[in-house]
């Protein structure tokens, strides 16, 4: 089996299949990054550019990790966003980036549908590392990972995620997976950043964090993107802490075995408090480590569709 | 064309007799099980490792680790062919240094599964020396590999696919020759090889196209034969 689109742009286009084939590739390659030769021959000659737009530091060390332990040749173009919010020069970049025939483009960029704009102009395959506040979708299969590495199974588990539903991708990339994956999902946060109409999503909205933690089996906290606050989003970060922030008494709310994530990076004392990430909950540097795993089995899955027809028929001497 | 049904050339008892027989091969040759370690080349050098592991308790009385190999990342076609085969682990529960390895699969064909295979446990480690077993030799190598143990030498045409079944992931032991199916002459084949054949769209393929040995043999997956996606036979 293979995914059905040369490209992942996002968590909404996948079938629950295609979820578990990229979860299953992630557990045969996670041993690779265990053993002392942390790398495998399977993508030598394939080159990906590693196109990111928005800052980001762990979103692209760990595709660049996943890149390099599967030998595929690597290059990263960061050009300053400013020069690119405009689709055209964006499609112009594209142009530029297709003409250095690269395999694979893993794009991050502020503007929603950016991945996709690419998938229509490239022939290569597109993965999507962020787009605005849609999707992330390779965050999203490595929170599935963890939670289906702690739990066995993500079907008929409670997970509650707390925080600024409003701009987060994370978000919406969970929602639509764990969704896919018969996953129950209850979200709380500031009233204000809780986008209206969420539920059609499937999900419940609690306004207090502490019926929201009522009984689950997850725990996902979102950063508080410092930024916002001086937007008016909620009042003080000392206020947000004191009505959303997980702490230990809140924690316990939740099913003893509950597990706690975070994408990361994690604001101490804003969303959540140090006694709660560095606790026994915590599996958010297990999240980290598996974010490699996942993502060397989307480069896998997806360098599938590259082959070509003539090469075959070189290859093909016994007739 | 008149289509031929299988033949069958090992029955429970033979393949049973001849795993034996491999094992005290095995033990002949290396004299220990000191240092000793079987490597199965997933799907079905696994069971086959820990039937001879098996075999060789009941001979010395002694245990030998089993570990269990994904040759699939070192494969040479992975650029070539459009679907990618399902990755299954690969875990060898002890240390690869200075063993002696026999290396365990249920045919030997072209000879680049080995291949792939003794690239793989060299990125685990450096035994002492890899020693290769197989049920089955058909012939036909592209590659300059030899076994040291073969449970038997079938000489087969490339139109002929050579199917091993074994009670953990096939339901009995037995060993099959069936020709290619009569529906899918030269042309289909290649089709199937490149990925564009209709086994692509029923997804099924992986599994089975996946051995490097059964890569020229065309698009089995058109066999009537029943098996689900999963299981199936090594070519």
């Amino acid at each position: 089996m293979n995914l059905r689109s040369p490209h992942l742009l996002g968590i909404e286009p996948l079938a629950s299949e295609e979820i578990t084939l990229i979860l299953d590739t992630a557990e045969s390659l996670a041993q690779i990054s265990q053993r002392e030769i942390k790398k495998v021959p399977t993508l030598r000659g394939r080159t990906v550019v590693n196109f990111f737009v928005e800052p980001s530091t762990r979103t692209r060390s760990s595709f660049e990790i996943a890149e390099k332990r599967l030998s595929a040749d690597s290059l990263n173009f960061s050009p300053g966003a400013s020069s690119l919010v405009k689709g055209e020069t964006l499609a112009d970049t594209a142009r530029n980036l297709e003409a250095m025939a690269p395999d694979f483009i893993v794009i991050r960029h502020s503007e929603p549908g950016a991945p996709h704009m690419l998938a229509r102009i490239c022939r290569c395959s597109v993965i999507n590392a962020g787009d605005g506040a849609h999707e992330h979708p390779t965050q999203a299969l490595l929170d599935a990972y963890t939670i289906r590495q702690k739990k066995g199974r993500i079907a008929g588990l409670r997970v509650a995620i707390v925080g600024d539903i409003l701009h987060s991708r994370v978000v919406r990339s969970n929602i639509f997976l764990l969704r896919k994956m018969g996953a129950e999902v209850v979200l709380s946060g500031p009233p204000t950043l809780i986008p209206q109409g969420i539920e059609r999503l499937g999900v419940k909205v609690e306004g207090r964090i502490e019926a929201a933690l009522e009984g689950v089996d997850v725990i996902m906290m979102l950063r508080v993107q410092l930024e916002r606050q001086t937007r008016g989003y909620f009042p003080s970060l000392r206020e947000y802490f004191r009505l959303y922030g997980l702490t230990a008494p809140r924690v316990r709310l939740a099913r003893p075995d509950a597990i706690i994530m975070h994408p990361g990076p994690i604001n101490r004392g804003v969303e959540i408090d140090s006694e709660v990430a560095d606790g026994p909950w915590s599996v958010i540097l297990e999240q980290v480590t598996n974010g490699v795993a996942v993502r060397m089995a989307v480069l896998y899955l997806l360098s599938g569709g590259a082959g070509g027809g003539a090469e075959e028929e070189i290859r093909n001497p016994e007739a | 064309m008149v289509e031929k049904g299988p033949v069958q050339i090992m029955d429970a008892a033979t393949v049973g007799r001849t795993l034996t027989r491999i094992a005290h091969q095995i033990l002949e040759k290396n004299k220990t099980t000191t240092g000793l370690a079987l490597v199965g080349i997933q799907t079905r050098g696994v069971p086959m490792a820990r039937r001879l592991a098996a075999a060789i308790r009941e001979i010395e009385g002694r245990d030998v680790p089993v570990g269990v190999l994904d040759i699939n990342l070192y494969r040479d076609d992975l650029s070539l062919i459009a679907e990618h085969p399902v990755l299954k682990k690969t875990e060898i529960p002890f240390k690869l240094n200075s063993k002696r390895i026999v290396l365990v699969d249920d045919v030997l064909f072209t000879g680049r599964t080995v291949r792939a295979a003794l690239e793989g446990l060299i990125d685990l480690g450096r035994p002492r020396l890899i020693q290769l077993a197989v049920l089955v030799d058909r012939g036909h190598r592209e590659l300059p590999i030899r076994p040291d143990y073969v449970g038997k030498n079938v000489p087969t045409s490339l139109r002929e696919l050579v199917e091993v079944r074994f009670l953990e992931t096939d339901g009995e032991d037995a060993v099959l020759i069936r020709p290619t199916p009569p529906e899918a002459p030269e042309a289909g084949g290649r089709a199937g090889m490149a990925g564009q054949g209709p086994e692509r769209a029923s997804g099924r393929h992986p599994e089975e196209a996946d051995r490097v040995k059964q890569a020229r043999e065309g698009p089995h997956d058109e066999e009537p034969t029943g098996r689900g996606g999963g299981g199936g036979a090594a070519w």
